[in-house]
């Protein structure tokens, strides 16, 4: 139910990022989704990824601040208005989104969009009836390793 | 591995190891003596050190000359007040030997410190100096619990510095198995500690920091091995990182103070109380000045170390001004010993930075750091002049308990930090997060700040 989200920090400057994405590249560990946010200074990679112990072990070897954060998926359809919908629960749940990013890969023709909750197992209680969560290895299947 | 460790080793848990009390030290006897007696020791030896330079040293001679003062005048403790100052200025000036008093046939080694600007400055040591250098730090690691059978790895510099021979031969005076490791190479450092089966090291606190932080990227938990203290000196450091320093080791962190113009380290150290620093008063005599007046201020006052050897006759120094900035404790040390204590030393008047006309001891932003974080993180200071006026930057190594997957977690953060270093300083710093390893790590003292006014002027 709930997913593994590695974040990473990054300084402002050219090549941190890629600096990350290669590493990862070059040990043949496929990401998933990912997001970025951005302050004046810095920013914070945050990433989807199968095998998210091995990607953690082998970030924090090369000196990479990593944080492994629990987020939410909820399945969404591809049709106008099914985030709003999905949005509209949240608020009658009185629900607090951190922040939240799509995740455009094919589960049977839907998507999903992954949620940073404060406390996420009082999000899923309350809303695991009404909207439909993906399982994590629901979510991998079809994404190549 | 001796069968003592190995019985250590099983009880040794992730907590924090007991100190056990130790025996007395015969060579601690010194450290015990009746006031009066030390009083007519220190005087005695007072008056030796100033008939040696008096005759030997033309520029003491000159000095004291010109204030019409005869070695003669000093008829007690106190008059050692008449006495004019000695400066690292005076150390360059007669740059090499100008300030030697015994001949070269009796001078038997000379260090010399690195002197950040221009040449450095030189120090000799008779056969006789050398045994009351090695005395004095056989004392220190005495008063911490230091014994025979005690594995010690020296990761203090050797060579012109004073910090690794003086620690050396300080261990091995006392009967420790001394590993002469050096600074560098942290991973073979942490190698030889598992693997010898170190109990004692020796370095700046800084350094050990570091040995902590390889130790754990190895996959070596210090607080399982069997290293149990550290020596820790030649820069000022805080209680917080001692704190630091002692939880995510589990080694006990004591404090050993020296300077080389004196004798290098072993003037003074922690004992088990770990309250202050005991001066080995009957080697090094301690005063407190006004560092602006110069006038002698009393036991308790805050003010700048002056130090006078009064056992040392290839160079002796005769209130010599340290730049340290501490005070002599008035309360009696719990551990006994009568020789007297100075306060933990957090400021060199020689790190002090002035910016906007403010006065700034690096410690001081360490304080205001530790005040928002429990862990000390790795950090430095950086001074620039943008249009003529001077900014401080401190730039902050995220760690564990910095990051944040929020982005305003990691702001809100370091606002705090900044409104820390603000109320005590001040004036507004602008605090930087930087990503871990990406401050340069030192081998010997920690370079806290870069000062880049200059180039930008």
């Amino acid at each position: 139910m709930k997913l593994k989200q590695i974040s990473l920090f990054v300084e402002n400057k050219p090549g941190t990022v890629n600096s990350a994405l290669k590493l990862l590249a070059d040990n043949g560990i496929n990401i998933s989704t990912l997001s970025l946010s951005d302050s004046k200074f810095f920013g914070v990679l945050r990433l989807l990824i199968r095998d998210w112990e091995k990607a953690r072990d082998l970030l924090e070897a090369h000196d990479f601040a990593v944080k492994i954060t629990d987020v939410v998926a909820i399945e969404v359809d591809h049709a106008a208005g099914s985030l709003s919908k999905v949005l509209e629960v949240l608020d009658r749940h009185q629900v607090n989104i951190e922040y939240l990013y799509a995740f455009a890969a094919g589960l049977h023709g839907k998507a999903a969009i992954i949620f940073r909750f404060a406390d996420p197992d009082d999000a899923i209680s309350k809303i695991r009836s009404e909207l439909k969560l993906v399982e994590p290895l629901d979510l991998f299947r079809e994404i190549p390793n | 591995m001796r069968p003592a460790l190995k019985n250590k080793k099983l009880t040794q848990g992730t907590i924090m190891k007991p100190t056990k009390a130790v025996p007395m030290n015969p060579i601690s006897a010194m450290d015990f003596i009746p006031q009066e007696q030390l009083h007519s020791l220190q005087l005695a030896r007072l008056r030796e050190m100033v008939d040696l330079a008096y005759a030997n040293v033309p520029l003491f001679k000159a000095r004291l000359d010109e204030r019409s003062i005869k070695p003669d005048d000093i008829q007690k403790l106190e008059d050692i007040r008449l006495l004019p100052f000695t400066v690292k200025a005076d150390l360059r000036d007669t740059y090499p030997f100008g300030l030697f008093a015994s001949p070269m046939k009796d001078i038997v080694r000379l260090h010399a410190s690195s002197g950040t600007t221009g040449k450095p400055i030189v120090v000799a040591y008779t056969r006789q100096d050398l045994d009351v250098w090695s005395t004095a730090v056989a004392r220190a690691l005495a008063a911490v619990g230091v014994h025979e059978g005690d594995i010690a790895q020296i990761s203090y510099g050797y060579g012109l510095f004073t910090g690794g021979l003086g620690a050396h031969s300080g261990f091995e005076k006392i009967g420790a198995t001394v590993i002469p490791a050096s600074g560098g190479n942290t991973e073979r450092q942490v190698m030889l500690m598992k693997d010898f089966g170190v109990t004692c090291v020796a370095c700046t606190p800084s350094y050990f920091l570091h040995m902590i932080e390889t130790a754990e990227k190895m996959g070596v938990d210090m607080r399982e091995l069997p290293v149990r203290l550290g020596i820790f000196g030649a820069e000022p450091w805080t209680e917080a990182m001692r704190s630091q320093i002692e939880k995510k080791s589990g080694i006990k962190a004591y404090d050993i103070y020296g300077l080389s113009e004196i004798v290098g380290p072993g003037v003074g150290c922690s004992c088990l109380e770990q309250e202050g620093l005991h001066i080995f008063e009957d080697f090094f005599y301690p005063e407190i000045i006004d560092p602006a007046t110069g006038e002698v201020l009393p036991d308790g006052t805050e003010g700048e170390l002056v130090l006078t050897t009064l056992a040392k006759h290839a160079m002796p120094m005769i209130r010599y001004r340290t730049r340290d900035i501490t005070s002599i404790m008035t309360s009696k040390c719990a551990c006994g010993r009568t020789i007297r204590r100075i306060s933990k030393i957090g400021r060199r008047s020689d790190d002090m930075f002035i910016i906007r006309g403010v006065n700034v001891f690096p410690t001081q932003i360490e304080t205001a750091i530790m005040s928002v974080e429990s862990v000390l993180p790795v950090y430095q200071i950086i001074l620039t002049r943008d249009h003529g006026l001077d900014n401080i930057e401190v730039d902050i190594e995220v760690n564990e308990t910095i990051f944040h997957d929020r982005v305003s977690a990691i702001e809100d953060i370091r606002h705090t930090i900044s409104h820390a270093i603000e109320r005590i300083l001040g004036i507004r710093v602008f605090v930087k997060m930087c990503a871990p390893n990406s401050i340069p790590r030192s081998e010997g003292k920690a370079k806290r700040v870069i000062d880049r006014r200059n180039l930008n002027a």
